[in-house]
């Protein structure tokens, strides 16, 4: 690692105003310790968000579930109200790395890193949810940008998520044995308003399968999706898999998430 | 040059580091605890495991200036004098080693994995230890020394 000054601030305003241009901010550091370890990236200035109180914790109220951007998976994973209110959403964070990257990383930072084969995006998409920030609201669908690109500004910081409650959701991934991110993930989730089907892992960002939700909006049911297809085109080809392969699991991984939805 | 402070394996300590230290780095170099190792240094081997106020974490994925005022435990801080703990008797009993280098992480994640799953079956003890790869074993001696600890430590 290049070396970098330090800081770490108790609260929001202090951590914004700490942020100069060539500076970060650092949460969970499970993605970006390892670039700065291989410096890929370089900064002048870490600001450490590990001890601004405001931005952990879950909450339920009403119909809405919120998170704080600095909540780890293993506290989503483990959490009563998570697991009773959106079960689909506490089990995509159980399924994230491993333990220990569990008990580190955060929500905030997988979603502001928008690396391509992440879980997080596919939930956010498809149950609508809204990132909050230190300044504004932005709605999931137009937060995740492109590969490795959100909508935030240069030191814009986020401090929590919402997640409206669906009627039922359900997440299915196939991971990459060695790093456990996913090859294909897909998010389903039934709301008020219809049926979301959110792909994470297959192309360069998250993205919606407009047809397996209408099929889905008339018949909520593992077969529905096993017979649609998506373009293999643009989606991502790798040595772990094929763009073809990839674009034939999103139909294997739409059919689980459906199956698995409460 | 950053003051950190921090108490590991019960002994507070405090130290002056450059910010980029890693708190494995810390561990080994500055407190001289060499039972944590490094395997890949790339976040994925779980032989640098250690216990951040109570959690198994990867201390080559963290810096040292992150653990200031937390509790660390590593490898060294487990045993009671000349009693090992019990997973440290139950991976000694039933063979969960070879050349010892995945052990300390191994026993750490253990023992976390244990706290969180008093009873745990060998399909969750397999799941929990994802993070930690052991290129002698086979896993299999390793998830029986895992399973007969839990039943030592009371779950
Ligand atoms: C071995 C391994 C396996 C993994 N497997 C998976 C997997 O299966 N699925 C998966 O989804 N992820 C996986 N990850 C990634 C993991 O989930 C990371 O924790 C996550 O992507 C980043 O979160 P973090 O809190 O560690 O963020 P950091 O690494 O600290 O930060 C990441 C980026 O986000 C920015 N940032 C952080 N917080 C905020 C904020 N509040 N506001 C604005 N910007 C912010 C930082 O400046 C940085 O650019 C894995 C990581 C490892 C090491
Ligand atoms: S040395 Fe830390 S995970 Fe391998
Ligand atoms: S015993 Fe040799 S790596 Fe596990």
């Amino acid at each position: 690692m290049y070396s970098f000054e330090y800081e770490r601030p108790k609260g929001i305003s202090e951590a914004v105003g700490a942020v100069g241009e060539d500076d970060k901010f650092l949460a969970g550091g499970q993605s970006f310790l390892p670039t700065l370890k291989l410096r890929l990236a370089q900064v002048d200035k870490l600001v450490d968000l590990g001890s601004i109180a405001e931005l952990k914790g879950i909450t339920v109220s009403g119909n809405e579930v919120s998170i704080g951007a600095m909540t780890t998976h293993a506290t989503v994973a483990s959490s009563a109200d998570v697991k009773s209110s959106i079960p689909a959403l506490a089990h995509l964070a159980a399924h994230i790395g491993d333990a220990q990257v569990r008990n580190r990383g955060t929500i905030g930072g997988s979603i502001a890193n928008n690396d391509p084969a992440a879980d997080y995006p596919s939930a956010l998409v498809a149950l609508g949810a809204t990132v909050h920030t230190n300044n504004r609201t932005i709605a999931a669908e137009d937060f995740f940008v492109d590969l490795f690109e959100t909508a935030l500004e240069e030191g814009e910081l986020i401090t929590k998520v919402t997640f409206p409650i669906a009627e039922k959701a359900g997440y299915a991934k196939f991971p990459n044995p060695a790093s456990r991110f996913a090859l294909v993930g897909v998010f389903v989730a039934k709301t008020a308003s219809g049926v979301r089907v959110a792909v994470t892992g297959a192309g360069p960002s998250v993205f919606r399968q407009g047809d397996m939700e209408a099929a889905l909006d008339s018949n909520f049911s593992p077969d529905a999706v096993k017979g649609i297809k998506t373009d293999a085109s643009g989606l991502n080809s790798d040595i772990h898999a094929s763009a073809e392969y990839r674009a034939h699991l999103i139909s294997v991984m739409a059919s689980r998430a459906v199956a698995a939805a409460s | 040059m950053t003051s950190v402070s921090m108490t590991v394996n019960g002994k507070s300590v405090t130290a002056d580091v450059a910010p980029n230290t890693l708190l494995v780095q810390f561990i080994r170099e500055n407190l001289r605890l060499t039972g944590t190792h490094v395997g890949c240094d790339t976040s994925q081997c779980g032989a640098c495991t250690v216990h951040v106020n109570g959690d198994s974490v990867k201390s080559c994925t963290m810096l040292a200036v992150q653990a200031d005022g937390a509790e660390v435990t590593t490898i060294e801080g487990l045993a009671n004098g000349a009693d090992l703990h019990p997973m440290q008797e139950a991976f000694k009993e039933n063979h969960g080693l070879q050349c010892g280098f995945c052990t300390p992480g191994m026993i750490m994640s253990a023992v976390d994995l244990v706290k969180r799953n008093p009873n745990p079956s060998e399909e969750t003890i397999r799941k929990e230890l994802e993070g930690n790869i052991c290129r002698c074993t086979g896993y299999h001696n390793i998830v029986k020394s895992v399973k007969q600890a839990s039943e030592n430590m009371g779950g």
